[in-house]
């Protein structure tokens, strides 16, 4: 997928512009808040289930090697088969050779970041495969030629009208040529598109929220039942998934399970969490003939080394972003990449490097929101931080923003000097601006006062004052 | 791949600096596999049957209780007349014996297309959230899960447990090992992906009807 | 509050950079409501910023420096007491991660953690302080800045002190939690997402009916008082402690100083 990540800041202010997106962003942002503040109320463990949820991980991490071997040896004695994807490039290649072998025509799809991430259906579609997103937020973006905008809610950022429309323009083709403007239309109209397409795939794709490596078993959870069609119907189904998505035991996932459909819509639980352990067995009437997981690792195991460790904790849940207010005011395609919000502007410059993604750890103003709500308490400001300080030492920001900040911190180490100056300063800005009590416009303070009136200080600074009515003390 | 395979392990070993694990070391952990910790599991009441009904029923399901297992199939007739539905449904061969009354048309085997109601087993009840755990099974084919509009789940009060965790551990001594398919199903198939309104049937089955036999 | 509070605890203000420079009315305000509760204050000369621009630009050998500089400046002070919850963060949790490596730093910071506080907290949870004698008439609403309630657990405090101003009426606003745009640097960085954020914060004070807006935070007042204010709107702005120290008589912030 295209990194616009150095784009942000134009991108950004297109956001706030757009009136279809500001409109679909202000009725996503209170309802996601909402549901999951009430159902995490309504479960008293949930703060420890969060705790346990970060034990879990941080153990699985440190024998991250042992489970997925388990993991390998449980699939394969299911009759299943496991690849190892190093990077985006042996993903692409290995799900490409598996859609080669059963000769597929046409691969359905259910939700999937990691397959986002390596950037799977590009290839099959220079493949002459038919690629078809079956998840209906998924879907609706495939049809406007767009990548997600959130990663739980792929579509967060159209209105109903645009969709009507896509619909209108993509399945007119079909013989479908009434406009729709309510909902239920809509959804049952994609229902009746996609259930040809579930009967007629080859091959099914599908994520893997989490892997057993007791059972040798992927797990996905699904509102709609898509992943479930995709994965029962086609002859071969290939589960992507990241390797940090491993867990001991059922009872493990269980845990998981409870804080994520919490975490990501408000839900007590999904309506269909699924447990897949390989291909169709003796005597099975249905299933797929194939089950592949590809374990794909694309900087991952690097990051168990150090400072980001802690992301490979993220279960991909979105309340981050959910309650992220700079998220909420630009929406997620300004980021510019796979993954948006908080957990994006950590995973982004991973990725794709500190440079092209200079400005996603620093749009952020560090309110702490994310970090209070991530299921899995991965302290998100802390790693923006960290990024800043990789930035920094790579000398990656801005010279100018670089000269202030020494000359600032030259002055503020010297406290006689910082006294005077800012003495100087207050008076200056304190006489020029008492008439008012503010300016308008301000030289070299240009930035602030684009939007806003910056207050007048008072005239003194309080170290004047003070000093001035109480004399020398300390 | 095995170069691939062996260059991911390796690099997770760099990273955590240290070599692969001794046997004792594995074996530790094999022996915590074999006897998960016991997390956190959420706290209510003794009703198991009144919270499972009432949890799938915030969730748009339907759910009858019947006394006795010869009752269910006569549940699922008043279903299809309440719905007005031709009397004619797919169901599991998993439920060949059950006493099905003259005039419905029962064919067993997976889902077809045509079929607009299922019938299905099941293999345990969750009251944790109100949910349903089907297994795949020769008898018991996924495809009934999903493909029909209507899903009609047959389920004993008996095998209705607390928590996920008691399900697993009755799988685990029971199932023989875990089938290929577990589907955990808590309600009819929805979404909210056109600006966050809640729709029923999105692919899945449009409606969940639960028959809860007491006998 | 492990150790108990000394009878008269000497009490080292910390003059944060912007109530410096913009607001030394907030200063005095703090004073006030410290020695009402039977403290003794100084004001430190040598002290200037906690560094937390730096160390939110990631320039963490400047905030080392900086930080090496607040800890030596109230080295002997029973309490570090400062109206910012964003500065008391930084000095509170920050200055001991920032030291993580050097032992012998990382100890007086840690010595440092345990004695600052953020004015409102430390009135009601340290000194048990529960009411103020202080009238203000009219209908207020609180934003709850971020780093003051999220690091600092600073929500309550404030409210409780506020409901015991004669005439002041709180009424709450939509998101209060919400973040208004701030964020330090950010919105100089950022200017138009933070003018949005900004603008979604001024409609949830206008809905809330309240006439004066009240808040811990001088960075945040600042940024919502100059939007609020470019937007044309009559709400008035003022830290809390200027309220409950009976001193907002004045000109609320970015207001002229005759009325």
């Amino acid at each position: 997928m295209q990194v616009l990540s150095p784009q942000f800041k134009p991108r950004a202010t297109l956001a706030l512009k757009d009136a279809s997106l500001q409109a679909a962003l202000g009725k996503a942002r209170g309802g996601f808040v909402d549901k999951r503040a009430a159902a995490a109320a309504e479960l008293p463990e949930f703060e420890q289930l969060r705790e346990e949820a970060k034990a879990i991980k941080e153990h699985t991490l440190d024998h991250l090697d042992f489970y997925l071997e388990r993991f390998e040896e449980r699939v394969k004695a299911q009759g299943g088969q496991v690849h190892w994807a190093r990077n985006a490039e042996d993903a692409q290649r290995i799900v490409l050779e598996i859609c080669r072998k059963a000769n597929a025509k046409t691969v359905t799809k259910g939700k999937s970041m990691v397959s986002e991430e390596v950037g799977i259906n590009e290839v099959l579609e220079q493949e002459g495969i038919e690629v078809i997103e079956t998840d209906l937020g998924e879907y609706i973006i495939q049809l406007a030629k767009e990548p997600p905008s959130h990663i739980i809610a792929p579509a967060v950022h159209k209105t109903k009208a645009q969709v009507s429309e896509l619909f209108h323009a993509h399945h007119s083709k079909l013989g479908l040529t009434k406009v729709l403007t309510e909902v239920a239309d809509l959804v049952n109209e994609a229902r009746q598109v996609l259930r040809g397409k579930f009967f007629r795939a080859d091959v099914g794709i599908t994520g893997g929220n989490f892997l057993v490596a007791e059972t040798g078993s992927s797990i996905i959870v699904t509102n709609e039942g898509n992943g479930d069609l995709t994965q029962t119907l086609a002859r071969v189904h290939i589960v992507t998934s990241g390797i940090e998505r491993v867990v001991p035991t059922l009872d493990d996932a269980t845990t998981f399970l409870r804080l994520l459909a919490r975490s990501a819509t408000g839900q007590e639980t999904e309506t269909y969490t699924t447990v897949s352990s390989g291909p169709r067995r003796p005597g099975d009437p249905d299933g797929p003939e194939e089950y592949h997981v590809v374990l794909v690792d694309n900087g991952r195991s690097k990051m168990l080394a150090g400072r980001f460790r802690e992301m490979l904790r993220c279960i991909r849940c979105g309340a981050c972003m959910n309650h992220c207010p700079v998220y909420g005011a630009i929406g997620g395609h300004a980021y510019g990449w796979v993954y948006p919000g908080p957990m994006g502007s950590v995973l982004t410059p991973l990725f794709v490097g500190l440079d092209a993604a200079y400005d996603l750890p620093n749009a952020c103003t560090l309110n702490g929101r994310c970090q209070s709500v991530c299921p899995v308490k991965i302290p998100l400001p802390d790693l923006l931080r960290e990024l800043r300080h990789m930035q920094h030492e790579a000398k990656l920001s801005p010279w100018y923003q670089r000269a202030a900040l020494a000359a600032w911190g030259f002055v503020a180490s010297r406290p006689r000097l910082y006294h005077a100056l800012t003495g100087l300063a207050v008076r200056a800005l304190g006489w020029l601006g008492r008439g008012r009590g503010r300016f308008g416009y301000l030289p070299l303070a240009s930035a602030w006062t684009k939007g806003r009136d910056l207050p007048a200080p008072q005239g003194k600074t309080f170290q004047e004052a003070w000093r001035e009515r109480r004399g020398k003390s300390s | 791949m095995s170069e691939a395979r062996e260059a991911i392990l390796g690099s997770i070993r760099t990273a955590l600096k240290r070599g692969p694990l001794s046997q004792p070391e594995r074996q530790q952990l094999e022996s915590q596999i074999a006897t998960p910790p016991h997390h956190t599991r959420p706290h209510f009441g003794d009703d198991l049957a009144r919270r499972f009904a009432a949890k799938l029923e915030s969730r748009a399901a339907t759910v009858v209780a019947v006394s006795r297992m010869a009752d269910a199939s006569g549940a699922v007739v008043d279903y299809l007349d309440r719905l007005g539905l031709p009397k004619a449904v797919a169901a599991a061969p998993a439920l060949e014996n059950l006493e099905w009354p003259q005039g419905l048309a029962v064919r067993f085997g997976r889902a077809e297309t045509s079929d607009q109601v299922s019938v299905t087993p099941c293999f345990a009840g969750v009251a944790e959230t109100g949910s349903l755990v089907l297994l795949s099974g020769p008898s018991s084919p996924t495809t009934l899960n999903f493909v029909p509009e209507n899903h009609v789940v047959i389920v004993r009060a008996a095998r209705i447990v607390r928590h996920f965790e008691d399900a697993w551990d009755l799988l685990r001594k029971e199932a023989g090992g875990i089938p290929r398919t577990v589907n955990v199903i808590s309600g009819p198939s929805r979404t909210a992906d056109v600006e966050q309104t809640i729709q029923l049937g999105a692919h899945g089955p449009r409606r969940l009807h639960v028959v809860v036999v007491n006998g | 509050m492990t150790s108990p509070v000394p009878a008269g605890p000497r009490i080292g203000l910390f003059a944060t950079c912007l109530m410096d420079s913009f607001r030394p009315s907030v200063g005095f305000a703090a004073v006030k409501l410290l020695e009402d509760a039977g403290c003794t204050v100084e004001v430190p000369a040598a002290q200037t910023c906690c560094g937390q621009p730096a160390l939110n630009s990631g320039d963490f050998a400047t905030t080392r420096r900086l930080a090496k500089q607040v800890i030596e400046t109230f080295a002997g002070f029973d309490y570090v007491v400062g109206p910012s919850g964003s500065c008391m963060a930084t000095i509170k949790n920050d200055y001991p991660q920032l030291f993580a490596d050097d032992p012998q730093w990382r100890e007086k910071a840690e010595d440092l953690s345990r004695r600052s506080f953020e004015l409102l907290s430390f009135l009601t949870d340290v000194l048990k302080v529960d009411r103020v004698k202080a009238r203000f008439e009219g209908t207020v609403t609180y934003h709850d800045s971020c780093s003051g309630l999220r690091e600092l657990g600073v929500k309550a405090q404030p409210r409780k002190l506020l409901a015991t101003v004669e005439g002041l009426k709180l009424s709450e606003m939509q998101d209060a939690e919400t973040c208004c745009g701030f964020g330090g640097t950010f919105c100089v960085k950022y200017p138009d997402i933070s003018e949005k954020m900004a603008s979604d914060k001024v409609a949830n004070i206008e809905a809330s009916g309240a006439g004066t807006l009240l808040g811990g935070d001088l960075g945040c007042l600042m940024n919502i008082a100059g939007r609020m204010k470019r937007l044309g709107k009559p709400v008035r702005v003022f830290h809390a402690a200027e309220v409950l120290a009976g001193m907002a008589d004045g000109p609320g912030l970015a207001e002229p100083e005759v009325r």
